[in-house]
């Protein structure tokens, strides 16, 4: 791999973003307006409670803030890729002497910048509104947003792989595909209250042991260990199959001529 | 693309046109003298070695045993109809495509196994590729400057600006841009890194003729100056005439013919290129009308 090309990649997207101010706002409008309604309806359900559920509004804010670091994570791989789709400019880099590896590892570099920056207008924004301190997680929050970047980095490699495979019509995946994983993660509420068979498939899934162990560092101060271990892993596991499902479709692609499609025709 | 029901008249065009290169025997089969035999063999000047290419998709026959070579500093153009198999060619050598079978060598090298260092050596440019729009053309050209590894990038861009006459663009977003300007900044692109292989699509597809004119005379000078071997597809016969140095003519996925474009033109008993690619494009008039050929 070459630094001096990553880098080049990962400073063309800056460019692009700094000279957007639609790709600006976007970044922070959707993450804040999660925030301000989920956090609104938790202190409206903590009200009605009277009490009962003092962390009600601690554990909806923080799974907010932890989903939109997966989201964002994978927002930035597929839609830096779909930048290049859209601007027509997919060919310049592949005919460019620019390896894959190269240039998803930027894609993902610019997503980390991306989540950065959300990350810290998010935590900001809470305290303020809410009161929410998401460093009371102490260091649990390094294992936990190193995991959600991890899976938000594998979802975001399926989504190029998808739309390289089946072109413009998969776009939409781009935003479809974390959410399709929302409801087995169990980020708003815990896996028990799942059906059986959700749960299976549930536990499956690194993001579910990040959002348990969430609240288990709320609930009690104390780090699940083993959480982290399965999400750990589990990671390691869905990452290998999604790099090697980029290359199986990257190498299919060129079989069947799709590259071509996207410039040349 | 060819359907396979397009072949019997393929062949018979095949035939009339002499093939170059399918099923060809080790020594060269040349019975017309615009049949190029150096296109069998690399040579030491050899720059682009393509053996024996062909790409077949779900059954359909694309490029069908294709043969040619490029020396250094020469300008090729491939023509041939919608369909004939020239895209297909030009992806492969770029390496978005990966031949069915056959081989392409460039500055002696096998494309699929050193893709990288032979692209660093290469540029390209295709009408229907783009750059983002809400750079600079300044800021697109830097970042493929530094993807190439060139050296004194800035400046090097600012003499292709010079060179195309846009340097009154260097600081225009590039989505403000006409078609034509765009089409000299997408040129600016593929001239960064002093390529040794220029592969060109339709270079000139978006300019008005004294433009298209303008960057002929460029592509002209930028082969005499650096020695820039091009390999060149239009549909603008006068852009192929003024050119090319030689003309590779596809019909079907299958090279048919090559020549200057003067020795294609006598060949067919045509007063013009056009009029080649017309006749060759209805593959029954040619055996009717240069049957002899």
């Amino acid at each position: 791999m070459n630094l001096q090309r990553i880098g080049v990649l990962v400073l063309r997207y800056v460019f692009i973003y700094r000279r957007s101010f639609i790709r600006l706002i976007e970044i922070l409008f959707w993450p804040t307006m999660a925030l301000l309604v989920w956090g609104f309806v938790a202190s409206f359900i903590q009200r009605a409670g009277e009490g009962d559920l003092p962390r009600f509004i601690s554990f909806l804010i923080g799974a907010m803030i932890f989903w939109d670091i997966l989201f964002r994570a994978q927002q930035g791989i597929s839609l830096s890729f779909l930048e290049d789709v859209w601007a027509r400019n997919l060919l310049n880099i592949f005919c460019a002497p620019v390896r894959l590896s190269e240039y998803v590892l930027a894609t993902f570099l610019f997503g980390l910048m991306r989540v950065g920056l959300t990350l810290a207008f998010l935590t900001i924004l809470a305290w303020v509104l809410y009161h929410f301190n998401l460093f009371s997680l102490g260091f649990a929050l390094i294992p936990f947003i190193a995991n959600l970047l991890a899976l938000g980095c594998t979802v975001g490699i399926v989504t190029i792989a998808i739309v390289l495979r089946y072109g413009h019509g998969a776009e939409p995946f781009a935003w479809a595909l974390p959410f399709l994983l929302q409801p087995f993660s169990a980020v708003f509420y815990p896996v028990s209250v799942l059906p059986e068979a959700m749960q299976v498939v549930s536990w499956a899934l690194p993001s579910t042991y990040v959002f348990e162990g969430m609240r288990e560092v709320i609930r009690s101060g104390a780090i699940p260990w083993e959480n982290l271990g399965w999400a750990v892993g589990l990671n390691l596991i869905y990452l290998v199959v999604a790099v090697w499902l980029l290359m199986h479709t990257f190498a299919v692609a060129r079989n069947r001529g799709l590259l071509g499609k996207w410039g040349m025709q | 693309m060819k359907r396979n029901r397009s072949r019997q008249s393929h062949q018979i065009v095949a035939m009339a046109l002499s093939p170059v290169g399918r099923g060809a025997p080790s020594t060269c089969y040349n019975p017309a003298p615009l049949l190029s035999c150096s296109a069998m063999r690399p040579t030491t000047k050899t720059i682009l070695h393509v053996h024996e290419l062909t790409k077949v998709f779900n059954g359909v026959t694309a490029v069908d045993h294709l043969n040619f070579s490029i020396d250094r500093g020469e300008i090729v153009g491939i023509l041939g109809a919608n369909g004939a198999g020239k895209t297909t060619t030009l992806q492969m050598i770029l390496g978005l495509i990966r031949p069915t079978s056959g081989r392409i060598e460039i500055f002696g090298q096998e494309i699929e196994q050193h893709r990288i260092e032979i692209l660093r050596r290469m540029n390209f440019s295709s009408v229907g590729v783009n750059l983002p729009a809400n750079l600079l053309v300044s800021q697109n050209l830097w970042v493929f400057a530094k993807l190439y590894g060139v050296k004194q990038a800035r400046r090097r861009i600012d003499e292709l600006l010079a060179l195309l006459e846009i340097a009154h663009l260097r600081d225009v977003r590039t989505g403000r841009l006409s078609s034509g300007e765009l089409s000299r900044v997408n040129l600016c692109k593929a001239l960064l890194n002093r390529p040794e292989l220029l592969l060109l699509d339709e270079p000139t597809a978006s300019l008005d003729p004294d433009m298209a004119d303008k960057v002929r005379k460029i592509l002209r000078h930028v082969q005499q100056e650096d020695g820039v071997a091009m390999l060149y597809t239009s549909h603008n016969m006068r852009d192929i005439e003024e050119i090319c140095d030689r003309v590779l003519f596809m019909h079907n996925g299958r090279l048919i013919a090559e020549g200057t474009p003067q020795q294609i033109v006598e060949r067919f008993h045509t007063r013009s290129l056009e009029e080649v690619f017309i006749r060759v494009a209805r593959s029954g008039e040619v055996v009717v009308g240069g049957g002899e050929a």
